[in-house]
């Protein structure tokens, strides 16, 4: 490992192992704060429980739902914007003042015409996600080299094919930068959804958590959900790292 | 009138018809119309109440902006002044920027309590990050002759940052301003919509509770146009610093 990941690593374990000694000190309050351990272990026990399961698969579903919709959806749009340039100039400044916008102003609007679930939950993080896959597809379609475009049409292949073999490979860069940031609002969108307005989900019970004053379960789920957006984003990035290294960028 | 601005103004005639066509085939009670929701808009900007939760929103906003502002751009100088510190911080940062930030507000709450220290820390928490990114990203994008340049000169950290890094990295710190800004008033919104005593958030939310569509409506459209402004606002700015 480098001397940064040194660094890095002993910044991170140092930061934990302080807010442990600080909260068994007692110099965080319990009624704050529980230690990171008892954080961990008291996800162990809720999760042998299987007291949340019904929520985990309830937001889990949503997630993956949302995802497939801003990705897949981000990238269909952002292909046909690229192929109808009138009707993308005419959009451009929408696109990118769409994130200035605080997109959660329109939940209320979909709570009162999707009731409150699912339906309105997923149409929120695919709102907040799809977006920033229909720039990235924009962008990465617009850098796929001419000289690339050339060849395809010398060895004649159709529009399909050459999507398929030419242009989304070599777009593939930007195509995952675009899934990575998609795939992280979807998240966060179902994730603020279910904790401001909600049936079930793991937001919601962070939230009923916390006005119940039950730290044990409130931490346990949010270092469950730390853990799995900062796994699926490392991930992720890795892929990317690797696209680069094969672009030689 | 050119094609580009014809095109947009069609797609806006466009939309509004939508709208109008959907309100009158959902009914008042899922959607109001374009009409409507504008006069109800006019007539909450023309209320003096509607003024004490804008300035509740805008206490927030105006807090956590300096916070971020400060705490952004500092950090942003000194981590992106250092290739270690930049090499240590950066792979860091893209994790922290994904996970949803709603979950740590009850952590927040548990500090501060239901109090604005917490609406405006969680919005600020919001704004920092954006902010530092962009400050080191644009050191990154520095050309390396200027670095050079600066030892030559015998500038040290402070004097390198202040006269050398600020100015060349200025476009990209502008626009590190312009998205730390938008994601800092989502950041108050969301932290109103979820736990408050006032604000656009706390309007809006109650508004859900009450069911009260041609409010919700209304509210939605002003932020929306709030924060439109601002954008195209910063976004002049920014062009202005980019082309000088």
């Amino acid at each position: 490992m480098s001397l940064a990941g040194w660094i890095r690593l002993i910044i991170i374990a140092g930061s934990v192992l302080a807010l442990e000694v600080a909260c068994r000190t007692g110099a965080v309050p319990v009624l704050t704060m529980i230690p990171p351990s008892e954080m961990a272990s008291s996800l162990w026990k809720l999760l042998i429980s299987g007291r949340v399961n019904g929520d985990i698969v309830f937001s889990l579903t949503n997630v993956i739902s949302t995802i497939l919709l801003s990705v897949l959806g981000g990238f269909v749009i952002g292909a046909a914007l690229h192929a109808v340039p009138r009707l993308r100039h005419a959009l451009d400044p929408l696109l990118s003042a769409y994130y200035a916008v605080p997109i959660f102003v329109f939940y209320p609007l979909l709570i009162v015409m999707m009731g409150i679930g699912p339906p309105s939950l997923i149409t929120m993080g695919a709102m907040f996600g799809v977006v920033a896959m229909i720039i990235n597809t924009l962008i990465g379609l617009d850098r796929v080299p001419a000289a690339m475009m050339k060849t395809s049409a010398v060895m004649q292949l159709g529009p399909l094919r050459s999507l398929l073999f030419v242009r989304i490979p070599a777009a593939s860069l930007h195509l995952v930068a675009g899934a990575k940031l998609a795939i992280a609002y979807s998240i966060i969108g179902i994730v603020a959804g279910e904790f401001i307005l909600a049936t079930a989900g793991v937001g919601k019970r962070i939230a009923f958590a916390y006005n119940d004053f039950d730290n044990q379960m409130m931490y346990g789920l949010l270092l469950l959900l730390l853990t799995f957006t900062i796994t699926v984003n490392l991930a992720l990035s890795h892929l990317e790292n690797r696209l680069r290294k094969r672009w030689g960028q | 009138m050119n094609s580009r601005r014809f095109d947009m103004l069609l797609l806006a005639a466009a939309f509004l018809l939508f709208w109008a066509i959907a309100a009158r085939l959902a009914g008042p009670d899922a959607l109001s119309t374009p009409v409507a929701t504008l006069t109800r808009a006019v007539s909450l900007l023309t209320a003096i109440s509607f003024w004490d939760d804008v300035a509740a929103t805008g206490h927030t906003m105006l807090w956590a902006c300096l916070i971020v502002l400060a705490g952004g751009l500092t950090a942003g100088l000194l981590v992106g002044s250092s290739r270690l510190a930049t090499q240590v911080v950066e792979p860091m940062l893209g994790p922290l920027y994904s996970i949803p930030k709603i979950t740590l507000y009850p952590v927040i709450l548990l500090i501060f309590g239901l109090t604005p220290s917490a609406t405006i820390s969680f919005a600020a928490i919001h704004g920092i990050f954006p902010v530092m990114i962009f400050t080191i990203n644009g050191i990154r994008q520095v050309p390396p002759i200027y670095e050079r340049s600066a030892r030559v000169m015998k500038l040290n950290r402070f004097q390198m940052i202040r006269s050398i890094l600020i100015p060349a990295a200025l476009p990209e710190i502008v626009a590190g301003l312009r998205v730390g800004f938008s994601t800092t008033l989502l950041g108050a919104i969301i932290a109103e919509l979820f736990a408050s005593t006032a604000g656009m958030g706390f309007l809006l939310i109650r508004a859900t509770e009450a069911h009260d569509v041609i409010d919700i409506m209304a509210i939605t459209a002003i932020l929306f146009a709030f924060a439109i402004t601002a954008n195209s606002l910063l976004m002049r700015l920014e062009r202005h610093v980019r082309h000088g």
